[in-house]
């Protein structure tokens, strides 16, 4: 298979088949926490697209250059196993240093994603679009194309649900089912509808 | 009730962390398809958190309140290693289907929390019973789900013919799937919100939830090491973190 077919192929499965919140349970409590307004929605989304792109390249390069080092593996160091801890650590200073970075190069940007930003070292999409990388083995262009497409479709779904809640707002909800229950419903037929794609790929 | 005893009470039935609590969603949703996965869930996050707690309370005079955070990441992102390790040579069949969701105990907002608002107080013996009670609470709870899950998705008790032995039955399919997860838990909330009515009626009132399910970052258990909260509140997390 050609290359752009197969990263289209990445791209459509992670965004829609396979969806990050709906089907693989990643980043739910953004997706549950800041999905009042489609507003605030779609800001979380786009930092989190922004995010996660930029992680999954950095923390690719650091897993390929310097932990599967061919270097250290042909001396038979193999420093792998470091994986989970040498990742968080890294996306941990990388919001930091990209809030950081915004602020002071782009205010505009950072006006709009800067309230975001710190709510992302939390949110476990973005570990777990990192380890999904090295678990699948991808390249460094499929890691990128992986974690933008993983993070457009933490964006469809939670803009979507946005987009439902402000709607179901003024419906008449039984009292028990009020707040965060009736979320959960929406987001499970959400998650059938999204089921839908499955026999696409 | 000595203070022991207490520890576990606290963390099985008065702040349940998957009940009452409603902390550490994101593995309660993913791995409770059957009984013997959210039991091994549980398990391997119970090891995780008695070993943190007893670290970090054993360290809690070391570590520099600045980097506290990082330094309890660290830990716990060590042992997290260790038991993905350990799992993968004695469990494999478990660790294959619990994936990425062993290495996704770091960022179990359980563990952390239990070291900030516990382990980095208390002395190591309470510390690890606080770490048993929680982890035994959220091992239960993780267990029932993926019980009823696996009971009506595939009429199983932990992977033994139950339901499906009776002549004539169908498994509804699709709560083993993703969608049954939410239908569940949103059942088990809107449950647990009868629960909270009737106990506060009898003036017991249950602790409110902790985690992000509760949707008011303002009010939350867990905002003392959660990055996720309002922009005011993120600021002066974020200057701790930098010093």
């Amino acid at each position: 298979m050609s290359t752009l077919a197969s990263l289209m192929l990445i791209a459509v499965g992670s965004a829609i088949v396979n969806n990050v919140v709906l089907s693989q349970f990643l980043g739910i409590c953004p997706f549950l926490g800041v999905s009042k307004k489609t507003e605030t929605a779609a800001g979380m989304g786009g930092a989190v697209i922004f995010v996660i792109t930029i992680s999954s390249f950095i923390t690719g390069l650091i897993y390929k250059f310097v932990l599967a080092n061919p270097f250290l593996l042909s001396k038979g160091i193999d420093l792998t196993y470091l994986k989970t801890i040498v990742f968080i650590l890294v996306i941990a200073a990388l919001v930091q240093f990209v809030e950081m970075f915004l602020k002071k190069k782009m205010p505009a940007l950072y006006k709009s994603l800067g309230v975001y930003l710190p709510l992302i070292t939390t949110n476990c999409a973005v570990l777990g679009v990192a380890l999904n990388c090295v678990t699948y083995e991808y390249n460094l262009l499929e890691s990128v194309v992986y974690g933008f497409s993983t993070a457009v479709g933490f964006f469809i779904a939670i803009v979507l649900m946005a987009g439902i809640r402000e709607k179901i707002e003024y419906n008449d909800i039984p009292k028990t089912f009020q707040g965060t229950a009736i979320v959960l419903v929406t987001a499970c037929l959400m998650s059938i509808a999204f089921m839908g794609f499955s026999g696409m790929i | 009730m000595n203070k022991y005893t207490e520890r576990l009470y606290n963390g099985v039935i008065k702040e349940n962390p998957t009940f009452v609590l409603m902390l550490g969603m994101c593995p309660t949703l993913a791995v409770t398809s059957s009984a013997i996965n959210g039991l091994g869930m549980g398990l391997s996050t119970m090891v995780v958190l008695i070993c943190s707690n007893l670290l970090i309370s054993l360290f809690r005079k070391v570590i520099p309140n600045g980097v506290r955070m990082p330094a309890y990441i660290v830990i716990v992102a060590s042992l997290v290693t260790v038991v993905q390790f350990l799992m993968a040579a004695y469990l494999p069949s478990l660790s294959k289907a619990l994936g990425v969701y062993i290495p996704l105990i770091v960022v179990n907002c359980i563990i952390l929390g239990r070291a900030e608002s516990y382990a980095s107080k208390n002395g190591p013996v309470e510390s690890i019973f606080d770490g048993i009670g929680m982890g035994l609470g959220f091992t239960i709870g993780l267990t029932i789900i993926g019980l009823i899950r696996e009971l009506l998705g595939a009429g199983t008790f932990f992977n033994m013919p139950f339901l499906s032995a009776i002549e004539g039955f169908t498994p509804i399919t699709i709560f083993i799937m993703a969608p049954g997860a939410f239908l569940v838990l949103a059942f088990l909330v809107a449950g647990m919100n009868i629960i909270r009515k009737k106990m506060a009626a009898k003036g017991k009132p249950l602790a409110e939830p902790a985690g992000c399910l509760s949707g008011d970052c303002a009010h939350c258990g867990q905002s003392a090491m959660c990055t996720g909260k309002s922009a005011a509140a993120g600021k002066t997390a974020d200057s701790a973190k930098q010093e």
